[in-house]
C-alpha cells in the first residue's frame, strides 16, 4: 500500500483546543464542593520525626481535616515495587525500599511529606500547615555516593547493614584478555549529575469519590494511568472497574511522571473517600524541586583497552549510582547506562558491574535518557581520551569502530531494561555520521575555518557524537479502532499523551488504512475506562508500540470494511476501492457505499450477527516486542567561548536521525529540538545545588537555569530512514534521542575550543565557574 | 471561593470583553482569580514565582505575569487573557501560525506565549529572528526549543502583515 499520510508534515488536530485555552488540564479540573490540600513537609534532610501536633491546625476556619501517618491506621503502607530486578541475571542484590504515603518516624529527604492539610481552598490550606508544631531530632546527611558506601557511614535504611541499595554485573566476551592483548589501555574517572525535568507542568491530582454509585474517578498527571487505576484499587479495596483513572492534557512528561504511587498520589485519592468530597492537590514550583523525581549522579571508573591503529579490544566500565532515599524504580537507569556504554561501537569484550546507593535526597527515577546520556558520555568520552593518546582524528577512530550496516542485527550479550536482550535490531551507522559530517562541514572547518579563527586568537571548538538510543520497549501496548455511524473513527488506546502528538500521529497511522481523513479520527488517549490494558508512556515505546497496536487494529478494520462491503455491493473485494471514508467499485465508482452507511448495516437492530463474527466495524489488537529496535543518530556541534567570562555561545548544531519510518516529520523535529534544549541544559545551564544538609539551594527558576530562547541555536536536522524490521511500521522510537549525546558533545566541543589550555572535561555538568576551575588546574 | 475573613474587596475588571463584578481577598493572586473564580483556566500556572512567563495576560494591552499580581490591582483595568485571542473555529493569525509551523507540543507554556507575542507584534510588525527570541526570553518552553516558536511568530508576523 503506498503511503498517503504516513511521513507527511501534518498539522495537529489538538491544536485547536490546546491553542485556544479550551483543553482540560488537571489543575482545570472543577468539582462541587471540592476541597484543596497542602502539606507539611520536612525541610529536614535526615530526621527522626519526635513529635507532631497538628491540633491547633484542625481549629484554624476552614480546615476540614488534618491527616498524619499515625490517623491513616491500617491504610498507611509503602507504594509498591514498580521495576523488580532482572531475574535472568546472577548474584544481583537488591533492596527494595519504596516511599510512604506520610512521614512515620523518619525523615529521609527534604521535601518529604509530614502531614497534609484538607481545607475550603488552598490559601487556607497553606496557612495552616503554618501551624503544625513537628519536632526533629536531626541526623547526619548522607550526600556523596563514595561517602555513603564507607563502613562508619550514617544509614538511609537503619534495617540494612549499608547504602548499597543493589548490585549488579554484566560481562560479555573476555576483557581481561582483551586487556592484555591491548596497545593501550586508557583510564578515566568519570563524574555525571543530571538534573531536574521541570516539566512546565507541575504534578497534581484531583479524586472523587462517588459513594452512592460506589465509584472513584482520579485525573493525576500521571504518563501511566492503567498501572495507577490498578494500584489504587487493590491499595483502597475496590474493584479495578470502580477505578477510573484520566490522565487529560498533561503538560510535558519527561519522566518523572511515570514514577508512580508518588505519597500524593497514593493518599489523595485515599482522603477523597475518607471525607467523601472531592479532593485537589496541586504541586507549586518548589515543591516539585522537593518532592518531584529527578535523575541524579554516578560516579564511573572507566577503562578502555584499544590497538595501536584504534581498534577498540574492549572496555570495563564499574559505576556508583545514586538512587536518593528509596529505590521503587529498580535498576532500569543503571542498566540503561551499561547498554549504551559500548554505544554503537563493535566492542566484543565488556563487563560493567554498578552499585545503587541510597541517600538523603529525592527519589531518583528516568529523566530524558533515562540512563542512556551517562553510558554516551563514558563511550565518548573515552573515545576522545584514545583518539588524543594514540594521534588518531577523533572521527576517524569512532570510523573505524562503528558496527557496520551488515552486521545486524548485532547481539550484544548483555539485558537491557526490559530483561530482553540488548540486540540492536538494524541501522546504517556510518551513513548517519557521514551525512552529520557532511551537513556540520567538518573537514573544510578542521582545515581552514578553524585554524583561521584561533589566528584571531577565538576559541571555537567542533565536535561530534554519534550515540543509540533503545528504543520501543515492551511488555505491550492495545488499541481499539471503531468506524462509528457518521463515518468518522474512534480510537482508544492505554497509554497517555504529554505534547508528544499522538492524537494526530496516531490518526495518520490509522487514516492510512481505514481510508479516511486524518481529522476524521478521534483518539483518546490516557482514560481508563476507555481501554483497560497497557503500561504508559515511556521509554521512546509510544509511537512503536502503541503506534504498531493501532497499526494492527486498523488494518483489521480495513479487512471488515472490504468483507462486509463486497457482501453489500455483491462485487469481489479486489474490485473495490477505499477513499475518502467511501468504499467503490473501482470501475463503476458510482456504486458506492459511505464507512457510516456500513457501520450503522455492521450493527443491524434486526436480523443475525454470524456465527464467529463481532458486530461493527471495530478492532482491538496488541503488540508486544520480545525487545525494541535501537535508534541512531549523530549530533555535530561547533561552539565558541570566551575564556575571559567562559560563556558559550553555540554557533551552528546539526542532528542525523535514523529511527526508521518517521510518522509525522514535523513532529519528530520538534521532539528532536525538545530534546536538544533539555541536553544542552544538562550540559551548561542547569545544576542542582545542594548543601551538606540536603537543603537544595536553587529550587526555584531564578536560580535553576532553563535553557531560553535566546540561549537555543538554530538547529539543523537530517533524516535517514533504516526501517526497523521488528515492527510492520518500521519505526523506532525518538522521544528521548534529542537529549542523549549533548554532554558528550558539548565536553568534545570544550576541550576543541580551548585547544590553548589543555582542558580535559571527564564531568558533567559543566559551567562558567567550573570551566574557569579546570583551565586554571 | 469561601473566604472566612470579611477583609473583601469589590473588584470591578474587564476580561476579554466582558465586565465582571466580584467580592476577593486582597491576597488572592490575578491568576487564580482568572483560573478558579472565572473558570477561565486557558492561564497556566508554571512557577508562580514570575520567572517561567505561562501565566502572561495583557493588562491595557502589555503583558504582565498574572502570578505575580495581586486581582485587586487590575480593578478598572482591561484585561486580555487567551481566550480573548480567538475561538476553536476562528483563530487568530499568531494561534493560526502557531499550528502551521508547531509551535507548541504540551501547550502549557503556550498561552502565556500567545498573549506576549501578541503584544509584541504589535510593537514590532516586522521583527528579525533575533528580536524574536529576545521578545521570548521570558517564556519558559520544556517542550520546543524554541525553533518551531520562533518560526510560527516569523510566519504570524507575515499573516497580519498581509490584513
Amino acid at each position: 500500500m503506498e503511503k498517503k499520510l504516513i511521513g507527511k508534515r501534518i498539522m495537529r488536530n489538538e491544536d485547536p483546543r490546546l491553542l485556544t485555552g479550551q483543553a482540560q488540564f488537571v489543575d482545570d479540573v472543577n468539582l462541587p464542593g471540592m476541597l484543596h490540600a497542602a502539606f507539611l513537609r520536612s525541610e529536614y534532610a535526615h530526621a527522626r520525626l519526635v513529635r507532631l501536633d497538628v491540633s491547633k491546625a484542625r481549629q484554624h476556619p476552614g480546615v476540614v481535616a488534618v491527616f498524619t501517618a499515625e490517623d491513616m491506621g491500617k491504610d498507611w503502607f509503602p507504594g509498591p515495587p514498580l521495576v523488580s530486578p532482572p531475574p535472568t541475571v546472577e548474584d544481583v542484590v537488591f533492596h527494595s525500599r519504596r516511599q510512604v504515603p506520610l512521614v512515620k518516624d523518619k525523615i529521609r529527604h527534604a521535601g518529604e511529606a509530614v502531614a497534609v492539610v484538607i481545607a475550603e481552598n488552598r490559601y487556607i490550606a497553606e496557612d495552616a500547615a503554618e501551624l503544625i508544631e513537628a519536632e526533629y531530632e536531626s541526623l547526619p546527611v548522607i550526600m556523596n555516593i563514595e561517602k555513603a558506601l564507607e563502613a562508619d557511614s550514617p544509614l538511609v535504611h537503619d534495617d540494612l547493614d549499608s547504602n548499597l541499595a543493589a548490585q549488579l554485573s554484566q560481562k560479555k566476551g573476555d576483557y581481561e584478555v582483551a586487556r592484555k592483548a591491548a596497545d593501550v589501555v586508557i583510564r578515566r574517572r568519570i563524574l555525571i549529575e543530571r538534573g531536574a525535568a521541570a516539566a512546565m507542568e507541575n504534578r497534581g491530582v484531583v479524586a472523587q469519590w462517588d459513594a452512592k454509585g460506589q465509584a472513584l474517578t482520579v485525573w493525576d498527571t500521571t504518563q501511566a494511568p492503567i498501572p495507577i487505576r490498578n494500584g489504587l484499587a487493590s491499595r483502597l479495596g475496590l474493584s479495578e472497574s470502580q477505578v477510573r483513572v484520566i490522565a487529560p492534557y498533561i503538560g510535558g512528561g519527561f519522566g518523572p511522571k511515570i514514577m508512580m504511587f508518588y505519597p500524593e498520589e497514593m493518599l489523595i485519592p485515599w482522603l477523597a473517600m475518607k471525607l467523601n468530597r472531592p479532593v485537589k492537590w496541586i504541586e507549586d514550583r518548589r515543591e516539585n524541586f522537593y518532592a518531584t523525581t529527578q535523575e541524579r549522579g554516578q560516579v564511573h571508573d572507566v577503562e578502555i583497552a584499544l590497538t595501536r591503529d584504534g581498534k577498540v579490544l574492549g572496555l570495563k566500565d564499574d559505576f556508583l549510582h545514586d538512587t536518593g532515599a528509596y529505590d521503587p524504580y529498580g535498576l532500569t537507569i543503571p542498566i540503561n547506562t551499561q547498554c549504551h556504554a559500548m554505544g554503537g561501537y563493535d566492542i566484543k569484550n565488556f563487563t560493567s558491574e554498578f552499585k545503587v546507593v541510597f541517600t538523603n535526597k529525592i527519589i531518583v527515577t528516568p529523566v530524558r535518557g533515562a540512563g542512556r546520556p551517562q553510558g554516551i558520555f563514558v563511550i565518548e568520552r573515552m573515545m576522545d581520551a584514545a583518539a588524543k593518546e594514540l594521534g588518531i582524528d577523533p572521527v576517524e577512530l569512532r570510523k573505524r569502530n562503528l558496527i557496520q550496516p551488515d552486521a545486524f542485527p548485532y547481539e550484544h550479550g548483555i539485558i537491557d531494561q526490559a530483561f530482553a536482550p540488548l540486540i540492536l535490531d538494524s541501522g546504517n551507522y556510518p551513513a548517519v555520521l557521514q551525512k552529520t559530517l557532511d551537513a556540520i562541514g567538518y573537514e573544510k572547518f578542521i582545515k581552514d575555518e578553524q585554524p583561521r579563527l584561533r589566528k584571531e586568537g577565538k576559541h571555537v571548538g567542533i565536535a561530534v557524537a554519534p550515540f543509540i538510543e533503545t528504543t520501543g520497549i515492551g511488555p505491550y501496548e492495545g488499541a481499539r479502532v471503531t468506524v462509528e455511524a457518521s463515518g468518522k473513527v474512534n480510537v482508544a488506546t492505554g497509554i497517555g499523551t504529554q505534547g508528544q502528538g499522538h492524537f494526530t500521529s496516531f490518526a495518520q497511522i490509522v487514516a492510512e488504512q481505514v481510508g479516511v481523513k486524518v481529522t476524521d479520527v478521534r483518539i483518546v488517549t490516557g482514560d481508563t475506562a476507555e481501554f483497560h490494558w497497557g503500561t504508559g508512556t515511556f521509554a521512546s515505546r509510544g509511537a512503536v508500540v502503541a503506534g504498531s497496536a493501532m497499526h494492527a487494529a486498523s488494518s483489521m478494520v480495513r479487512k471488515k470494511i472490504f468483507t462486509l462491503a463486497s457482501k453489500i455491493l455483491e462485487t469481489p473485494e479486489e474490485e473495490l476501492e477505499l477513499e475518502d471514508g467511501v468504499v467503490r467499485i473501482a470501475d463503476m465508482p458510482q456504486r458506492s457505499i459511505s464507512l457510516g452507511e456500513l457501520a450503522l448495516l455492521a450493527n443491524p437492530l434486526r436480523g443475525a450477527v454470524e456465527p464467529g463474527t463481532e458486530p461493527g466495524l471495530e478492532s482491538t489488537a496488541y503488540y508486544g516486542p520480545r525487545y525494541g529496535p535501537t535508534a541512531f543518530g549523530a549530533h555535530a556541534m561547533i561552539l565558541e567561548i570566551d575564556p575571559d567570562t567562559m560563556m558559550v555561545k553555540i554557533r551552528r548544531y546539526v542532528v542525523t536521525e535514523d529511527c526508521g519510518t518517521v510518522l509525522n516529520p514535523l513532529i519528530l523535529e520538534g521532539q528532536v529540538h525538545g530534546g536538544v534544549s533539555m541536553g544542552i541544559g544538562n550540559s551548561f545551564y542547569e545544576q542542582l545545588h545542594y548543601d551538606e544538609n540536603g537543603q537544595l539551594l536553587n529550587a526555584s527558576f531564578a536560580d535553576y537555569l532553563l535553557v531560553g530562547a535566546t540561549e537555543m541555536p538554530h538547529i539543523e536536522v537530517h533524516h535517514v530512514e533504516t526501517l526497523s524490521p521488528l515492527n510492520e511500521l518500521g519505526a523506532k522510537g525518538a522521544g528521548e534521542a534529542g537529549a542523549i549525546p549533548v554532554p558528550a558533545l558539548f565536553a568534545q566541543a570544550v576541550e576543541n575550543a580551548l585547544h590553548d589550555q589543555s582542558v580535559e572535561v571527564m564531568e558533567m555538568p559543566l559551567s562558567p565557574n567550573r570551566l574557569f576551575e579546570l583551565a586554571k588546574s | 471561593m469561601e473566604s472566612t475573613t470579611q477583609n473583601l474587596f469589590e473588584l470591578a475588571v474587564t476580561i476579554n470583553g466582558t465586565r465582571y463584578e466580584r467580592k476577593v481577598e486582597p491576597r488572592m493572586l490575578l491568576s487564580d482569580f482568572l483560573r478558579h473564580e472565572l473558570d477561565l483556566t486557558g492561564t497556566h500556572v508554571g512557577c508562580e514565582h514570575g520567572v517561567c512567563g505561562a501565566c502572561s495576560v495583557l493588562m491595557d494591552g502589555r503583558p504582565v505575569r498574572s502570578c505575580l499580581m495581586f486581582a485587586v490591582q487590575v480593578n478598572g483595568h482591561e484585561i486580555v487573557t487567551v481566550e480573548g485571542l480567538g475561538t476553536i473555529d476562528n483563530l487568530h493569525p499568531v494561534q493560526k501560525s502557531f499550528q502551521e509551523a508547531h509551535g507548541l507540543q504540551c501547550g502549557f507554556c503556550t498561552p502565556g506565549i500567545l498573549t506576549t507575542v501578541v503584544a509584541f507584534l504589535e510593537t514590532n510588525p516586522n521583527p528579525s529572528d533575533e528580536e524574536i527570541r529576545e521578545a521570548l526570553s521570558g517564556n519558559l518552553c520544556r517542550c520546543t526549543g524554541y525553533q518551531h516558536i520562533v518560526d510560527a511568530v516569523r510566519l504570524a508576523a507575515e499573516k497580519m502583515k498581509e490584513k
